[in-house]
């Protein structure tokens, strides 16, 4: 338990991706089945321990404190779960004469009733040292907010083992905790286990953006065009009985799409775009689709609300027979003729954009029909259904970005290479009358800058702080000082949350205006004008 | 005689009338006791200073050979008359040099203990209990939620994290007097033999403790002027731990940002703080060792200064001793 814990602790505050790849496959390395894989269901979230609520743990150490102590220690720490894993009286004498095991927690939290849960986990918490204490209450109260999704934590086991994570993905839903089949298999000392399950998800195909010069080697006659929509990437596949829809990385959502999820009566495997809205009368905005993400489940207002549907570019699939070896042309016929059959209200086809030359269809992606298209796509008529983001068959063609003026308002210090460097800025535009305009924070973005902008903004933070917060300065920016940031961004939602009513998407630092005055960024208004 | 016509706080520090000396003032006074050589207990400016012969060396270190008109060398558990008042040093487990000091008269003893730990330390003259009526106690960690770990763990987990990521610089904050010292000999201990290189605001206090006899191995400065960058990888250096902002911290191969500190028991604090490693080493008391202190030394009345009185406060009501708060100003609550 004890290493279970240090890897939490670690992963917490290792801001890299290389880092944490590293911390992961080094515990798998290092920690024997099954507790290697119980730490992989933590990690991705397939742990299933009935949750205590934070009232039970309150009340389980009142009984142990002083209540006055206890208040001070948790106004102290700030954090439920921290406080009480701090304060737990030790108790040497429960301690095992060994680390109790990440495997031991776990079977007996879950086979503790609902009735003795509060006594089983009070006596594991006895039984373990401070910072597994803090990893117990993470695992029962649900959540363990350590910055590593699942995708990551697939990497690493890619790594572990040297193969495609693609892999990883295609087996994934059919593998169970403890995992020690996929284990034995990374580790060279058992062969890849069988695809057992049914409607597993499939690696998907992606695109490589459209680089300069690429168009003029291609010929527009090799290539079909479709819409880019903005949704989310989905795999909805059905077999057997079984029903699942994926996102893009193999996470299985079909629970907060049950409406999409019901619509499913065929034995296929699609590929398409999740949105929300009519696909007949009117496609929903990013902003709507919004509602629906991120839920594990979701209650039947929203789905009134919001209806999610998806609109669908290709078939992987169709009763048995598996598709992803013919060619684009072929597949898309059979599609077309598939989703013929299916719930007009659940699923529709993305069409095909008709084009002769890349000039006619650059004129289409700069003025496309609907707010909600964000490109094209252009797929290789030859091409088979490759996993991964092979170079050729598939290109995105993205509109280009929104660009607005703005003054950077607070520099925030950055992680790892960059901790002696104020590497993240939020930045406003002008707000108010005339004569008394005031900025107001539109976002805050951290990259798009070159090493050498780096040293310079850094070094203008420095020479302009107004204000210290902890690793935070904000600096001089008024009508004539400041420093003026062009920012590209891909799309600009309402928010709740933003003083400023909007949250942009994607925001990233598209270049410098040092020759700018501050008084000539642009206006909160320029950015409403977006949203409607 | 009540404990508080022996000893009170007044604005220059805590005050004896009878002996006419202050202990730990932190405003230039006539005649100044000091515990310890940091720099919230140890100012300069004082007519007379009295104190061990390591922390004046420290005081003259840290603020120049004139930072007293004059001083006297304290040894360890000697008597002294200080007008009616008889006056001791006792080793407090703080830093290289720190001391209790016990105020004695007609009987009555105060102990003023300074800032001090129980834990082994490899450093410094272990705690030595000294039975008082009232007792004066720090509570920098006064709060059940600070646990100091073993310190051979803590720095066990440096020399994991050095295996794992050798191609990164492993920068270790540490408070420039104790701190740095500790870990570089906790890391000697654990039979680290390369070279450690240090923060200039380090050189000559490490250089002091190699010359009291505790042995830190070889330490070089973290220039770069000779070599480049990559030399640095693999390597720890040990700096304050603000150093970490500066420009100064750019000369290190991605450097890995370890802090030891008893405050990154709290995950938010080392969060805040851009740790990447937090160390749990502190040269102050957790709350076990305070409270086990306090019992320990008999007093049936306790004064709680620096940091979170309320708390040990409570638990002193909790188990029958007297206690209130002793209110100096001045005191860094954020020492270690």
């Amino acid at each position: 338990m004890n290493r279970f814990a240090e890897l939490l602790d670690r992963l917490v505050l290792t801001p890299s991706r290389n880092g944490k790849l590293k911390l992961i496959t080094d515990h798998f390395r290092a920690v024997e089945d099954p507790d290697r894989g119980l730490a992989l269901a933590a990690i991705t979230g397939e742990l299933d321990i009935a949750s205590v609520k934070p009232a039970m743990l309150r009340q389980l150490v009142s009984e142990r404190m002083d209540p006055i102590l206890f208040g001070y220690s948790y106004d102290y720490v700030g954090d439920l779960a921290e406080t009480v894993s701090l304060v737990w009286p030790e108790a040497p004498e429960s301690r095992p004469n060994h680390d109790i095991t990440l495997a031991e927690v776990v079977q007996k939290l879950q086979s503790a009733s609902r009735s003795d849960g509060p006594a089983v986990l009070a006596r594991l918490l006895d039984q373990a040292e401070t910072s597994a204490r803090f990893a117990i209450i993470k695992l029962v109260t649900g959540g363990l907010r350590i910055g590593v999704s699942a995708r990551l934590a697939k990497q690493a086991l890619a790594d572990l083992g040297s193969v495609d994570v693609a892999e990883i993905e295609e087996l994934w839903h059919g593998l169970t905790p403890p995992y020690t089949s996929l284990f034995a298999w990374l580790e060279g000392k058992a062969t890849k286990p069988e695809k057992a399950a049914r409607a597993l998800f499939r690696p998907v195909m992606l695109s490589n953006p459209v680089g300069d010069g690429d168009l003029e080697k291609l010929a527009p006659t090799d290539y079909a065009a479709e819409w880019k929509w903005d949704g989310i990437r989905v795999q909805a596949v059905s077999e057997g009985g079984i029903r699942r829809l994926y996102s893009r990385t193999g996470d299985d959502v079909s629970g907060a799409f049950p409406d999409v999820v019901a619509a499913m009566e065929f034995d296929a495997a699609l590929d398409g775009e999740l949105l929300v809205g009519s696909p007949r009368e009117a496609t929903g905005t990013f902003s709507d689709l919004q509602q629906r993400l991120n839920r594990k489940t979701v209650s039947a207002k929203m789905q009134d609300r919001y209806p999610a549907f998806v609109r669908c570019y290709d078939l992987l699939q169709l009763d048995g027979e598996d598709l992803r070896e013919l060619p684009f042309t072929t597949r898309r016929a059979r599609v077309e003729a598939f989703i013929a059959t299916l719930d007009p209200d659940r699923f529709d086809l993305s069409p095909l954009v008709a084009f002769d030359s890349w000039d006619q269809l650059e004129a289409m992606r700069r003025e496309p029909p609907h707010p909600i298209i964000e490109g094209v796509m252009l797929k290789r008529l030859d091409s088979p259904y490759l996993a991964g983001r092979p170079k050729g068959p598939w290109f995105k063609w993205k509109r280009d970005p929104h660009i607005v003026d703005t003054v950077l308002m607070y520099a925030q210090r950055g992680h790892g290479k960059r901790s002696s460097f104020y590497s993240d800025y939020t930045f406003g535009v002008w707000s108010g009358a005339e004569g008394a305009e005031e900025l107001v924070p539109v976002g805050k973005a951290y990259f798009g800058f070159t090493d050498e902008e780096l040293k310079q903004i850094d070094k203008f933070v420095r020479d302009n702080t107004v204000e210290r917060f902890g690793p935070v300065r904000s600096v001089r920016a008024d009508r004539a000082n400041g420093l003026v940031l062009e920012v590209a961004f891909e799309g600009l939602n309402r928010s709740t949350r933003h003083k400023s009513g909007v949250a942009m998407r994607f925001p990233r630092i598209s270049r410098l205006r040092w020759d700018k005055p501050p008084a000539e960024a642009d206006r909160i208004e320029t950015l409403q004008a977006l949203l409607d | 005689m009540r404990p508080s016509d022996l000893l009170h706080s007044r604005p220059e520090g805590l005050y004896c009338p009878t002996g006419d000396f202050y202990i730990d003032p932190v405003r230039p006074v006539d005649r100044a006791l000091i515990t310890h050589g940091h720099s919230d207990h140890a100012r300069p400016g004082h007519a007379k200073v009295l104190a061990t012969r390591q922390t004046l060396d420290i005081m003259a270190i840290r603020c120049g050979p004139d930072f007293a008109g004059t001083t006297q060398a304290m040894p360890l558990g000697e008597k002294i008359r200080l007008g009616d008042v008889t006056v001791s040093f006792h080793p407090a487990g703080h830093v290289l040099g720190s001391a209790q000091i016990s105020v004695e008269r007609n009987g009555m003893r105060i102990v003023a203990s300074g800032d001090y730990k129980r834990a082994r330390d490899p450093t410094c003259t272990a705690f030595e209990v000294v039975p008082c009526d009232v007792f004066i106690s720090e509570a920098t960690f006064a709060l059940p939620v600070f646990h100091h770990p073993d310190a051979s763990q803590e720095i066990g987990k440096l020399l994991k994290s050095t295996r794992q990521f050798p191609e990164r610089a492993h920068l270790v904050g540490a408070y420039a007097l104790g701190k740095a010292q500790r870990v570089m000999r906790l890391l000697r201990d654990q039979g680290y033999d390369k070279p450690i290189y240090i923060h200039g605001a380090l050189t000559r206090l490490s250089e002091y403790y190699q010359s009291q006899g505790v042995d830190l191995g070889d330490l070089r400065p973290a220039t770069v002027e000779d070599g480049d960058k990559a030399d640095f990888a693999d390597a720890i250096i040990v700096a304050p731990s603000a150093t970490f902002a500066d420009r100064w911290a750019r000369r290190f191969p991605d450097p890995l940002a370890a802090f030891a500190s008893g405050w990154m028991r709290i995950r938010q604090r080392a969060k805040q703080g851009g740790v990447e490693l937090p160390l749990v080493v502190s040269d102050h008391s957790d709350w076990d060792e305070l409270t086990a202190t306090i019992t320990e030394t008999g007093a049936g009345e306790v004064w709680v200064t620096h940091g979170r009185e309320e708390a040990l406060v409570r638990w002193c009501e909790l188990n029958g001793i007297a206690a209130r708060p002793l209110h100096l100003v001045g005191y860094e609550d954020e020492g270690d």
